[in-house]
């Protein structure tokens, strides 16, 4: 039995406007043990998706799925406080803001003994030992005396490190990374990323790695999840996905990557993701698809061969479209 | 910490100086002096008028009067009261502690009500509760003090015979040797059975008084700033953890946002401390306040000098205590950032 399955989960939010569609029918499964990883541009709905999951929405947003289950309980239909028992322990996130994901006013040692003193029964000085123990193991010299240090005095880097550590510190099945690193140095995110699978490896616990970079992915994740606009439109492992995307989405990601580039200047994909207002009728890649049809433009398409299209790739090419023309 | 409060401390002593130049001079441009306002109807004469402001100094420049009085108050000597002929030190010191009474137990039940009131509103945001709430302190905030005590005085005490109209404990049947100077003390100290309820009774009216305007600010500004926290990444990682709905508000979110509260805390006691006038008025609170306004009318210079100087002292000392506060709580202030 899968450790995390989600099917058909849909997050709406109720604005001044109407409601707004934030994830659209998303469903998938991470097994103990995998790395999954959750691609899409920003709006795309993949923090969403992960947030409810947690329970840590405002209360403006419309939950609903088919399915909802973590370690085989449904989350659905569980109380906020028999939520919050899992929540946290089994169930544990980072952010992508390290400076602003910590409180200012507490220690990192007081913050990172907190989610102890809640879900453990451990006595204060096993706490404490716990922390320095956590602290060495995501890599933090003199973790001792940083168990007094304010989250201002710490970089951006070593506060990741804290929240990475104050995630794991109840050995949770499942850690959900929400573009861990974003916000830091280029040098720096590569070593957060080969922290993060060490522990993975490490502890066996499950692992949903958001991001919008393809080039964190291939370094890291077995099976990938492409998102956009809300909604899914592709799952591979992470192998055939790099050979041979079966999205246009996808593909137009893959040769963004400059490593991939063949041209003096960097492919891109022109406009952005639709939100509340422009939200096009058929399929949601449409406007700025290359193959898009008639057909694209007025009919929300299939799931075809593990793609959300109506002409699926096949070695980059669109399968059954009726030709260039018709694209125009 | 040290460091940080005499640093602080450092700071006060410009901005007393330009307190005691500013009240000095402004006083100065009141048309008449001590000396005028004394002489009565059938005046006296422009040989003896003359003898009287040269024996006060008043004859003297302008700036040479004020380096005789920074020079005194460098000294310890606030010059004695025109009227009453006792040192003015001793004067104020002899009332403040009705004021600071007054006003203490106005700032703690302010805070006691306002803060857990703001954060309710905030967590219950649009609801009924919060639209109440935050109308009721509207409503607090526009009330004109001196039309409210009377009210209360009128409803409490008139109709219901709940609480005593003025002044601070019933003379006929309680006497006792101020000891501290504040009435709930010394009642205690003084042993006799009902002095202390009896002191409570007739700080209440006051305290709601005095306390309703603070009430209202700290309620408002809670409420505000409970909301803009509790929008924070921090908040969230808190709820990430799986903390119990109360500790992530409680603890986390407010702990960030009482920082902008204890500040308004702060300006709010200095307000107070000063403008504890009307109420003293309305319920015959022998405090300072009353003794300033005497002053005013009878151009005491002396006493109106330094009974200003002194509440201003006692009111940058307790910015200074705000200031404190903020670096105990705020960790990123404590360590200069």
């Amino acid at each position: 039995m899968a450790l995390l399955d989600i099917h058909n989960l849909t997050v709406e939010f109720s604005t001044g406007s109407g409601a707004f569609r934030a994830v659209d029918g998303v469903s998938f499964t991470v097994d103990h043990h995998e790395v999954l990883a959750i691609v899409g541009e920003s709006g795309s709905g993949k923090s969403v998706s992960m947030l409810a999951l947690m329970g840590l929405l405002p209360w403006t947003a419309k939950i609903t799925a088919d399915r909802l289950e973590f370690d085989g309980k449904n989350l659905l239909t569980m109380g906020p406080k028999e939520r919050r028992r899992i929540v946290g322990k089994d169930l544990a996130m980072i952010f992508q803001e390290p400076m602003s994901s910590l409180n200012p006013c507490f220690t990192v040692g007081y913050q990172l003994t907190e989610a102890l003193k809640t879900h453990m029964d451990m006595s204060k000085a096993q706490r404490r030992a716990r922390a320095i123990e956590l602290l060495e193991q995501v890599g933090i010299p003199g973790a001792e005396s940083r168990l007094t240090s304010f989250p201002h005095q710490l970089s951006g880097g070593m506060n990741q490190r804290v929240m990475i550590a104050m995630a794991i510190a109840c050995h949770p099945k499942l850690l959900i990374a929400d573009e861990p690193t974003t916000a830091l140095d280029v040098t720096i995110q590569a070593q957060i990323l080969e922290l993060l699978l060490k522990i993975q490896k490490d502890t066996g616990m499950g692992l949903v790695l958001i991001t919008h970079s393809m080039g964190v992915v291939a370094e890291t994740a077995e099976r990938v999840s492409v998102q956009y606009a809300g909604q899914k439109v592709e799952e591979q492992k992470v192998g055939p996905l790099f050979a041979a995307p079966r999205h246009p989405y996808t593909a137009a990601l893959l040769s963004a990557l400059p490593e991939r580039a063949t041209m003096k200047k960097l492919p891109s994909i022109p406009g952005v993701v639709p939100g509340q207002f422009d939200r096009p009728q058929g399929c949601l890649f449409s406007p700025r698809c290359v193959f898009a049809t008639d057909l694209c433009r007025t009919t929300p398409p299939p799931l075809k061969e593990g793609a959300l299209c109506h002409y699926p790739l096949l070695n980059g090419r669109p399968q059954g479209h009726p030709g260039k023309e018709a694209a125009a | 910490m040290i460091r940080f409060f005499l640093k602080r401390l450092a700071l006060t002593l410009p901005t007393f100086f330009a307190l005691m130049l500013v009240t000095f001079m402004m006083i100065r441009l009141v048309p008449g002096d001590p000396i005028e306002v004394r002489r009565g109807e059938r005046g006296i004469s422009p040989e003896r008028l003359a003898q009287l402001r040269h024996e006060m100094g008043l004859d003297q420049p302008v700036l040479k009067q004020f380096w005789d009085y920074a020079w005194g108050i460098l000294h310890g000597d606030f010059g004695t009261s025109i009227i009453s002929r006792t040192p003015v030190l001793h004067e104020f010191f002899t009332l403040f502690p009705a004021t600071l009474e007054l006003t203490l137990c106005a700032m703690v039940m302010a805070t006691l009500v306002g803060v857990p009131a703001g954060v309710f509103a905030a967590v219950r945001r649009g609801k009924i509760y919060d639209q109440a709430l935050m109308g009721a302190a509207l409503t607090g905030y526009s009330m004109p003090i001196f039309w409210w005590g009377l009210i209360l005085i009128l409803v409490m005490s008139n109709t219901l015979h709940l609480t005593p109209v003025s002044g601070r404990v019933d003379l006929i049947k309680y006497y006792y040797q101020p000891v501290t100077g504040f009435a709930l003390i010394d009642s205690l100290l003084s042993g006799q059975k009902g002095a202390f309820m009896d002191a409570v009774r007739h700080l209440i009216l006051p305290t709601i008084v005095l306390g309703t305007v603070p009430l209202a600010v700290i309620a408002r500004m809670t409420r505000s700033s409970m909301l803009e926290v509790l929008e924070e990444d921090y908040v969230r990682t808190a709820r990430a953890k799986g903390l119990a709905n109360w500790r992530v508000i409680g603890v986390h979110a407010l702990r960030n946002a009482l920082i902008p509260v204890i500040t308004s805390i702060g300006l709010q006691v200095g307000t107070l401390l000063a403008g504890a006038v009307l109420t003293e008025t309305i319920f015959s609170w022998p405090g300072v306040g009353k003794w300033l306004i005497e002053s005013i009318s009878r151009r005491d210079y002396p006493a109106l000098q330094g009974g200003i100087m002194l509440i201003s002292a006692a009111v940058i000392v307790v910015n200074l205590l705000v200031d404190l506060t903020y670096g105990l709580i705020n960790p990123r202030i404590r360590h200069g950032h």
